[in-house]
């Protein structure tokens, strides 16, 4: 055995095939069923693509590297269950391109966080974290409350996510910067085409407490409003076989 | 290859090969490491045998074991269910004044409102709930939405200017802001307000104000400024302030008619836990 | 391949292609920063045209001087000396921005500021996790594989100016990654995330370590490849394939920074810790080991262990890595099965990556005696003594009811750092250590007594650093889980934030001092490199053995 290892050590394209095979084996064997086994992802009502406005929180929310500190992923167990809600499936996630799950909790998981505080709190809370939770270790981000959404691609935004795979219709691409000027406008007309495109439960208002203007806290604090809201758990049989796994 | 040699000092032969003067040495794999390799080889194979592990093409292999996370969790809520025992379920028919007389029962509650408490509400309401600028301090006496225990329950199920279909909502008008009054007499019902509160205000202004503020403001906050419960609207005689005591504070919500929201919880809670919430509210806010 | 010599008058091709390709790309770079609309986008544009522009008449003037013609029987030593200097340089930027991000965590009231968006905590622990990895560990990696594989196969390295395209674009790539992630440009996957044009960037630059590697192994006048080498070798080829997959992803355009996955949610989770988990499989261990078997028995003058130990430890180590992705993701909503796949795999490779600890620690039998009087020796040793830590730990970890408690926490920022700090840190600094006498020709190292220094102050610094992390990470996964006698949580998110404060300020400490110990290790090494040449071409490793042998 020792001796025929000797042919590896001499030829090294003999020794690179057979670590190109040998690191190739685990990944496609684990990656590749995700992709075709009916199991990974649960048959759910309720989830859609994020609306223009959403999105472009959602690009700031990585941008500023939330996902460093928060999770949004509640694991089933119970004190997971009970202080944040809900443990998330995977169908949850099924449009998150690229996924936020997180590796570290600094700070509290997000996955449900929407609708559990006011968009003012948000505000307050993102222009000064520790002067609504004096413990907070979280940075402060009223720079975004200055800033007005720059949202010029938004449409090619909308687009590649199509191009990927997330169900956008031809008329959401079409439509992307009118719908995300009128979510952040409560008297904008467009809201109507807005919540035909994306369901009746999208909220239209202004976020961040401007309604002169556009800001990326209306962005955020649209996407914040937003996480964990989707699935209703009222109708979701959490205890049938195919959902357990 | 070139000829083994021995290695002067353990006595092991090298392979014979030599990079930039490193030889190795020829010795066994150690016992030990092998055998442990193997037994973790071992455990591995146990693990897969009684866990889901290995995917097919049409499904995955279940495991003896039919373990399944999620049916666990839902276990271990139940669990919780039972070692919260009698008073959970009592918690559930008791009326709030039952709740509040029953000693066991209320300190039961007690430690479910707190519980709950601090991941939910202290982040708005502040440790404890002492409330912030914007946020009300739960622990005084004082209320925007009244203070009974039915208040208070109502107010935590239907949140505030919230998204609920039956929420408590009011608003004050930005008189200001959008041009109800003038803007000198916006300065004089500031005066008016400071006056109310039994602080030194200017006088000649007071006066000025009186009949704007009874055309404007007694609506909601009452003709004596002693506020209105079931308007949210605050009583601005006493010494606590929602949006903060200054003049600058008292102007800026006369001309920007500010209304906090309160989240509702009907969604996230049982009417258990909004029950302890309610009896643990009251108790501490009674209790100074 | 050859660097031409005897063709005196004309140009050498390998400086010819440089010099097209840095046109060819100045230009890119310029028409791309033109018109785009997005200014981030053209930020990185304009520090692609710079570096172009710099390489085009670095080219130009050096190609009129008559230079790039490498001599084919000495080996290509400038590159790695290059290689340890941007691996010191990086080391400490990784380091002290490590500690600002410690001392944030410790201090928010002092050191956040509201209108500075770009030295936010979520925006500076992404530079500080690539600048230690890829800036320091990288480096150190590229330039100790470089001076490995001509020592080990007698040959010059290959590509002629290839080995500079390689070293200056990989700066390059850390430039363009760490102003992105201040600037905002992410993708958020963590350890892959420079944007679609700065991954692609990389891609050129790896292919063409890939070729350089390859291409002295091919040259070599020994007949079999060292075992560093084929972990190295592992190393590249592995993380080539990791790259490139885990970066799929569709610009929003051409001129626009941003791009999308091609991967979503669950998929995209697992094909992100595939990566994620074989970047410490590859390059913060198979790197390194390859490190560790060269330098170790070279210090310490005694042969390697055991042959025999170093195929199947090799095979096995590289064959399991791949499978235990999914220990970042217990409890999830990855199906069940793929973490039975994680965890079983981790628990397997416990041996395989102990096996390279056993050849490490062993080769030193017969020279235990060198622990006391050579410090250098000592670091190296601490260091696998730290991977063996490390490497139990993992395993541990991987066990879903224990990863239970220590994912989200502390326990897992510990268990990085011992490795990160303990076996990628002490290693390399082992590597360097040996590496700079030997590479500007000096007899010694200018103190002795500063690396003591160095290694006890370092040493304090991560046993401060982890145990205060396992003290907090244990801590708050106890609090998030408590209960009260009655069946309620007992502890409110923002009291186990509140309860770490000690923790937080002993591991800035710890990182401090660890910092500390890398600035006098600097200090030290340019003192040495300033001692009048003593240059004796007698030390033995200084010698080129190649000029003998061809
Ligand atoms: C340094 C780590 C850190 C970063 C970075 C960070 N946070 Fe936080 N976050 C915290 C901590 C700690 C808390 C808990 C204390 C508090 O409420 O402030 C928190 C709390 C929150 C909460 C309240 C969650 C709840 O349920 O109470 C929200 C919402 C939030 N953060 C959003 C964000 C967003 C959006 C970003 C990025 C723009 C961000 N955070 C970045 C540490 C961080
Ligand atoms: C998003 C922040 C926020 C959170 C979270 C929050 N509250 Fe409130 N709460 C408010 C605001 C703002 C008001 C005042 C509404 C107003 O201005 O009329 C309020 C009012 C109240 C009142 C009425 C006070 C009065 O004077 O009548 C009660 C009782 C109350 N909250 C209890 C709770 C409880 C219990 C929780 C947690 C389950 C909670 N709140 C969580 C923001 C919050
Ligand atoms: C439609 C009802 C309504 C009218 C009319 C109204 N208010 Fe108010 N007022 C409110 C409510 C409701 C609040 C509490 C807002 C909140 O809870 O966020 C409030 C709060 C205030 C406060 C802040 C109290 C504190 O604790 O910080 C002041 C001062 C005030 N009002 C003054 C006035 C004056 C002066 C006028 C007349 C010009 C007026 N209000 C007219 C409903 C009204
Ligand atoms: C047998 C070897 C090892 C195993 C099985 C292992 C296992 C693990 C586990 C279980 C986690 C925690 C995942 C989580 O809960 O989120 C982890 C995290 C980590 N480990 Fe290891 N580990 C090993 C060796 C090492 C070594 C040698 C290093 C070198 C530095 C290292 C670096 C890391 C890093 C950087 C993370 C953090 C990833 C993240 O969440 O960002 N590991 N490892
Ligand atoms: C001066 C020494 C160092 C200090 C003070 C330091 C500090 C930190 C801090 C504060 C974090 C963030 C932890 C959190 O989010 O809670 C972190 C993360 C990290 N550091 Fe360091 N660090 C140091 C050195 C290093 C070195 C040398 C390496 C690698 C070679 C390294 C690799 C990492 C990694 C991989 C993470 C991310 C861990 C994860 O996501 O789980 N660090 N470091
Ligand atoms: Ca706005
Ligand atoms: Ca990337
Ligand atoms: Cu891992």
């Amino acid at each position: 055995m020792w001796k025929h290892h000797a042919k590896l050590e001499r030829h090294s394209l003999l020794l690179i095939i057979g670590i190109l095979i040998v690191v190739a084996i685990g990944g496609l064997v684990e990656i590749t069923p995700l992709f075709y086994l009916e199991s990974t992802i649960e048959k759910v009502k309720g989830v859609r693509p994020y609306t223009p406005l959403e999105l472009a929180g959602r690009d700031i929310y990585i941008r500023e590297g939330c996902y460093v500190c928060h999770s949004q992923m509640i694991r089933p167990l119970r004190d997971e269950v009970e202080r944040y809600g809900h443990y998330s499936l995977a169908a949850e996630s099924m449009y998150d391109h690229p996924f936020q799950w997180g590796s570290k909790r600094t700070g509290p998981d997000l996955a449900r966080v929407g609708g559990k505080y006011s968009d003012s709190w948000h505000r307050d809370h993102l222009i000064d974290p520790r002067s609504v939770v004096p413990e907070s270790v979280m940075p402060p981000y009223a720079f975004l409350a200055k800033k007005e959404l720059d949202y010029r691609d938004i449409q090619d935004k909308v687009r590649t996510m199509k191009a990927v795979g997330v169900p956008y219709t031809d008329d959401a691409v079409k439509n992307a910067k009118a719908d995300l000027e009128a979510q952040a406008d409560p008297f904008d007309a467009g809201g109507t085409a807005l919540k035909k495109r994306y369901g009746d439960k999208v909220a239209q208002r202004d976020f961040d407490g401007d309604p002169e203007r556009l800001t990326e806290m209306d962005a955020l604090v649209a996407y914040l409003q937003m996480l964990g809201t989707l699935v209703d758990f009222k109708t979701y049989k959490a205890e049938a076989p195919e959902n357990l796994r | 290859m070139s000829p083994r040699e021995t290695d002067d000092v353990s006595g092991v032969e090298t392979t014979g090969h030599e990079w930039d003067g490193i030889r190795e040495l020829d010795n066994p794999l150690p016992r030990w490491w092998l055998w442990t390799f193997w037994l973790c080889v071992g455990v591995a194979i146990v693990y897969w045998v009684l866990m889901p592990a290995w995917p097919g093409l049409h499904g995955y292999t279940k495991g003896t074991l039919n373990k399944s996370d999620r049916a666990d969790v839902a276990q271990q809520l139940n669990e919780l269910k039972a070692l919260r025992g009698a008073e959970g379920a009592q918690l559930k028919n008791a009326s709030l004044q039952q709740i509040e007389s029953d000693p066991k029962l209320q300190a039961y509650a007690l430690a479910v409102g707190q519980s709950v408490f601090g991941d939910n509400c202290a982040t708005c309401h502040g440790t404890g709930g002492a409330g912030g600028k914007g946020y009300p301090n739960l622990r005084d006496d004082v209320w925007l939405w009244g203070g009974t225990l039915e208040d208070i329950q109502h107010t935590i199920t239907v949140g505030v200017r919230s998204d609920h279909p039956q929420t408590r909502f009011s608003q004050m008008p930005a008189f200001g802001r959008d041009g109800i009054v003038p803007a000198d007499q916006v300065n004089d019902l500031t005066e008016y307000v400071v006056a109310l509160s039994h602080r030194p205000a200017n006088a000649a202004a007071v006066t000025r104000a009186a009949p704007v503020f009874q055309a404007n403001c007694a609506i909601c906050h009452g003709p004596e400024g002693k506020g209105m419960p079931a308007q949210g609207a605050p009583d601005l005689t006493d010494a606590d302030w929602l949006y903060g005591s200054a003049r600058a504070d008292i102007k800026g919500q006369i001309w920007n008619g500010r209304g906090g929201v309160m989240p509702t919880w009907e969604h996230r809670f049982d009417p258990e836990t909004i029950k302890a919430l309610a009896v643990y509210i009251h108790a501490n806010a009674a209790g100074q | 391949m050859q660097t031409s010599s005897s063709n005196e008058g004309r140009t050498p091709l390998d400086a010819a292609i440089v010099l097209t390709f840095s046109c060819v790309g100045a230009l890119l770079a310029l028409l791309a920063a033109a018109f785009t609309a997005d200014p981030l986008f053209r930020f990185h544009m304009y520090v692609f045209l710079i570096a172009f522009v710099i390489a085009a008449g670095v080219m130009t003037a050096g190609i009129g001087a008559g230079r790039f013609r490498g001599d084919p029987k000495s080996y290509e030593d400038g590159v790695v000396r290059a290689g340890v200097i941007a691996t010191m340089f990086w080391g400490v930027v990784g380091l002290l921005v490590g500690v600002v991000i410690a001392a944030q965590l410790s201090f928010p009231k002092l050191l956040y500021f509201s209108d500075f968006g770009f030295l936010n905590f979520g925006r500076l622990r992404p530079l500080h996790t690539s600048a230690v990895i890829f800036a320091f560990g990288g480096n150190a990696l590229i330039a100790t594989s470089f001076y490995v594989v001509q020592r080990t196969c007698r040959a010059r390295l290959a590509g002629g100016l290839a080995g500079w395209f390689v070293f200056w674009g990989y700066q390059l790539f850390i430039v363009l990654a760490a102003t992105g992630y201040l600037l905002g440009v992410t993708q958020s996957q963590e350890y892959a995330e420079p944007e679609w044009y700065i991954d692609l960037w990389l891609t050129i630059v790896w292919v063409a370590y890939l070729l350089v590697f390859l291409g002295t192994i091919w040259k070599r006048k020994e007949p079999h490849i060292y075992v560093a080498n084929w972990f190295y070798l592992a190393f590249i080829v592995t993380i080539a394939m990791l790259h490139i997959v885990n970066n799929l992803a569709l610009p929003v355009g051409l001129l626009n920074h941003r791009s999308y996955s091609l991967f979503a949610g669950v998929q995209n989770a697992l094909t992100q810790w595939w990566y994620g988990h074989n970047a410490v499989g590859f390059f913060l261990t198979a790197g390194f080991l390859a490190m560790m078997y060269y330098f170790v028995p070279k210090r310490a003058e005694r042969p390697v262990y055991s042959y025999r130990l170093s195929i199947v430890h090799f095979w096995a180590l590289i064959f399991i890595y791949i499978w235990a992705g999914p220990h970042h993701l217990h409890y999830t909503a990855l199906p069940m099965w793929a973490q039975t796949l994680g965890a079983t795999f981790s628990i397997m490779l416990w041996m395989p990556s102990w096996g390279g600890m056993i050849n490490g620690l062993m080769t030193l039998s017969g020279a235990w005696d060198k622990l006391r009087t050579d410090p250098v020796i000592r670091m190296m040793v601490v260091s696998i003594a730290f991977y063996g830590m490390s490497t139990f730990e993992g395993p541990l970890m991987s066990v879903r009811e224990v990863n239970a408690l220590s994912h989200y926490t502390d326990w897992t920022i510990g268990h990085v750092h011992s490795g990160a700090l303990g076996w990628v840190g002490f290693i390399s600094f082992g590597a360097v250590y040996c590496l700079v006498p030997w590479l500007w020709k000096k007899e010694k190292l200018f103190s002795d007594r500063l690396v003591e220094w160095h290694f006890w102050i370092a040493t304090t610094g991560i046993l401060l650093y982890i145990s205060s992390m396992w003290v907090s990470g244990i801590m708050e996964g106890l609090m998030w889980r408590e209960y009260t006698p009655q069946g309620f949580l007992a502890n409110s998110f923002v009291e186990t934030v509140a309860a770490k404060h000690v923790e937080n300020i002993v591991r800035m400490t710890g990182g401090l001092m660890y910092l500390a110990g890398a600035i006098i290790m600097s200090y030290n090494l340019w003192r040495t490199v300033r001692m009048p040449g003593s240059a004796t071409e007698t030390s033995a490793a200084a010698k080129p053995a190649l000029a003998s042998a061809s």
